[in-house]
């Protein structure tokens, strides 16, 4: 009989892995969406992220995704640490030709790691960084525009941003399909479609998150 | 038949038994008519190696004409080799080059250790089978055709994962050696049609704990299984036997 729990199935596991990536897309889209402020006012820009953090349900949400995130990452490590051993002596050769398989699907672990070191310098730099303020209208907040105005005339800084948000298209590339056909959603009626928006998402996060770093970089006068 | 014939350079896996480490052996094969099968050419090899006194390579096949899923050779890397929607079987040497130097080794998983140079112990997959891959209830003898109405697109998808041969390639082909794809052939096959419906949640929880016992790998989507398979399972069959397996993981008692 099938006397396990379902999350310690290997179909469970997979829920889990896409579950927490539906949030994960959707906070990378929003994100990618609030940085595009920068090009409208620093005041803009600081208003915005001010709302956020003084949203009284913040902390909440932060351990929501902390959560999400430490999921989405053990979950797939063990399953990566499970699959390696399930496939013992490895090929001297893998499928190509007719039966290749996609670069981005069968790399996810490793661009799924590098966005993971990522995630933690990035919030080293940003979200705990040197703390600079503005008032506007009598109300002190963090000047974020000119720590990310500043961060963004480094050029390592620069080159490995664009990189990793680079990595993050070709990791939602394979990422936003493969959430559909594992929770199972898969039928010829919509399938190519959302194998399109999947695709179309992906590489729309992706250089949305390339225009703050490169603008600044090249075009902004202080 | 044609007079065309092609020479080769073959670089096989030979393993004397499970617990020897294999090895490559290159065999260069001279007059291979290109109208001969895969599995044909390695009887020529044989037949050579047999005459200059060597051992022959082991290697599985059966019924020879793409039906029962027996032949499994990893051929560059591709199982069944090149061609897709084709088992090794039914793959013929006009598909290579003079010259071609061609890698061949066994269907390789965790859960398939090899026998013998080719030969690898497929009985996972039977155990899954034996885990819930069946029907019980008793048909009993012969109804009148129109009292179990099945409607046709059922019918079609049920036979279409029905054409599953249990030759292991999906497993083979994938880097986690899953086989979700085989699983989900017969889930979704019995499970379509109304005989085999009755039973589809407990098929389902069955015959995914087997497979996690079994040790195969989990899916990652990356469609490797559907490339190679030789009878064109579609990845539509897992995303069924995933809905399958929440759905009853959530209503069993
Ligand atoms: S699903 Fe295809 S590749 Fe897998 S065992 Fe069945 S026929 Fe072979
Ligand atoms: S020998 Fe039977 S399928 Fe190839």
């Amino acid at each position: 009989m099938a006397s396990t729990g379902f999350f310690s199935s290997s179909i469970g596991k997979k829920y889990l892995i896409g579950l927490t990536a539906i949030f994960i897309s959707l906070f990378v889209f929003t994100h990618m969406l609030g940085n595009m402020l920068l090009f409208v006012s620093p005041e803009v820009y600081n208003g915005y992220s001010h709302k956020l953090l003084t949203n009284p349900l913040i902390v909440l949400i932060e351990l929501f995704f902390l959560a999400l995130f430490l999921t989405h990452v053990l979950y797939t490590i063990k399953t990566t640490l499970e699959n390696k051993e399930a496939r013992g002596q490895r090929f001297t050769i893998t499928t190509s030709g007719a039966k290749a398989v996609t670069f981005s699907s069968k790399t996810m672990i490793y661009h799924g790691a590098l966005i993971f070191v990522f995630l933690v310098l990035h919030l080293l730099t940003f979200k705990y960084g040197q703390i600079y303020e503005a008032t506007y209208n009598g109300v002190v907040m963090r000047d974020l525009h000119r720590l990310v105005i500043e961060v963004f005339q480094i050029p390592s800084y620069v080159v490995w941003y664009v990189i990793a948000v680079f990595l993050l298209g070709l990791h939602l590339h394979h990422g936003v399909q493969s959430i559909f056909q594992t929770l199972g959603f898969n039928q010829p009626r919509y399938t190519p479609a959302i194998r399109k928006i999947g695709l179309t998402y992906a590489w729309v996060v992706a250089i949305g998150y390339m225009f703050q770093p490169l603008y600044v970089f090249f075009f902004y006068q202080q | 038949m044609s007079d065309k014939s092609i020479n080769l350079t073959l670089k096989i896996w030979r393993q004397k038994n499970a617990n020897e480490i294999g090895h490559f052996e290159t065999h260069p094969v001279k007059d291979i008519s290109t109208d001969m099968s895969f599995l044909e050419m390695f009887d020529l090899l044989n037949l050579h190696i047999i005459k200059a006194g060597g051992v022959p390579i082991a290697f599985d096949s059966d019924c020879r004409e793409g039906i029962c899923g027996m032949c499994s050779m990893t051929i560059n890397g591709n199982p069944h080799g090149p061609d897709r929607e084709t088992a090794t079987c039914q793959l013929h040497m006009r598909r290579f080059s003079d010259g071609d130097t061609i890698v061949v080794e066994p269907f390789r998983a965790k859960a398939f250790p090899v026998l013998k140079d080719l030969c690898t112990d497929r009985s996972s997959l039977d155990r899954m089978i034996a885990a819930g891959g069946f029907v019980s209830v008793n048909t009993g003898s012969a109804q009148d055709g129109n009292a179990l109405p099945v409607p046709k697109q059922d019918s079609d998808l049920a036979m279409d994962a029905a054409a599953c041969i249990g030759c292991g390639a999906c497993v083979a082909a994938c880097k986690n050696a899953s086989a979700m794809l085989f699983v989900s052939a017969k889930v979704s096959h019995l499970g379509l049609l109304p005989q085999g419906a009755v039973e589809k949640e407990r098929r389902v929880l069955n015959m995914v704990a087997q497979m996690d016992k079994e040790k195969f790998g989990s899916c990652t989507n990356t469609g490797a299984c559907e490339a190679a398979c030789p009878k064109a399972i579609k990845m539509e069959n897992i995303a069924r036997m995933n809905r399958g397996f929440f759905s009853a993981s959530l209503t069993r008692r």
